[in-house]
């Protein structure tokens, strides 16, 4: 699996996406697990009814929306990150179950459960003894 | 201020000196390439609204059990620990997350109410309110009219 925004929270224009505003790009980890591939994102300050995930063409696309959460006019004592949508995708060049996807959304963190297709699953051959 | 010794330096005294530059270098780096001194750091945002001060901290993953919040004077202390994922059996194919623990010491503007401080963590979100004390809160003086 390989992504294609950068791995740091920072600031993304995507002035192709929806509103034009400003996306931030969630850290990952993408673990392999057994029949799997979990990706786990940290995308706090979302709600699980506001994240969108799609999967075409072997892109995964993560979309988060955010809601402004700050008081109108708020002047900041200090401000060491900012607060908007979450966007990332990623090209998944392994065989995934794209109807097997299922997702959870825990604490602010978004753990994707990506099937492996059954080709590429690891199978045990049993050997049978012969007379 | 400690005075040079006379003559060339020593070696081991130039080496000491490169690695003092060097993490003092690394140190002030807020995004060090390999994260090695700032991989487990609380960014904040810190506000302030005529009752209250706000710190907020995001800390996805992070349970209440795993915060630890502590105030001495006016200076808040967060602590956070991050679980670590199990590592049994998986390959990492990509590792952005911070894990581990991390602390944080933010010194407030002015005085705030110690008993009435308030911490909410909602979906990896930290939200801390202290109360500013009646001393440093704008008061509205009435005007009576005679």
């Amino acid at each position: 699996m390989r992504h294609q925004h950068g791995g740091k929270r920072m600031a993304q224009p995507q002035p192709e996406h929806l509103r034009g505003d400003r996306y931030y790009s969630p850290p990952v980890d993408i673990v392999e697990k057994g029949d799997e591939i979990l990706l786990i994102a940290d995308v706090p300050g979302t709600k699980s009814e506001d994240i969108d995930i799609q999967f075409e063409d072997g892109m995964l696309t993560v979309h988060a929306k955010v809601n402004p959460r700050y008081p109108e006019g708020v002047e900041f004592l200090q401000q060491e990150y900012g607060v908007g949508d979450y966007l990332r995708t990623f090209q998944v060049s392994e065989a995934i179950d794209a109807s097997k996807i299922s997702a959870e959304y825990e604490n602010g963190v978004l753990t994707l459960h990506l099937p492996k297709a059954a080709s590429l699953r690891r199978r045990k051959i049993e050997v049978t003894a012969k007379g | 201020m400690a005075v040079p010794p006379f003559g060339p330096p020593s070696l081991d005294q130039l080496r000491r000196e490169v690695d003092r530059l060097f993490n003092n270098f690394l140190s002030e780096l807020p995004e060090a390439g390999l994260g090695l001194t700032s991989r487990n750091r609380i960014p904040v945002n810190v506000w302030e609204t005529p009752e209250a001060f706000v710190v907020e901290a995001e800390v996805p993953g992070v349970t209440t059990d795993q915060v630890d919040i502590s105030v001495v004077g006016s200076e808040l202390t967060l602590r956070v620990n991050r679980p670590q994922p199990a590592n049994e059996g998986v390959t990492y194919h990509r590792r952005e997350r911070q894990t581990g623990e991390c602390s944080r010491v933010i010194r407030l503007p002015g005085e705030f109410d110690v008993d009435r401080i308030q911490a909410d963590l909602q979906n990896g979100v930290l939200t801390i309110t202290l109360p500013k004390a009646e001393t440093v809160r704008p008061r509205k003086i009435q005007v009576n009219v005679r």
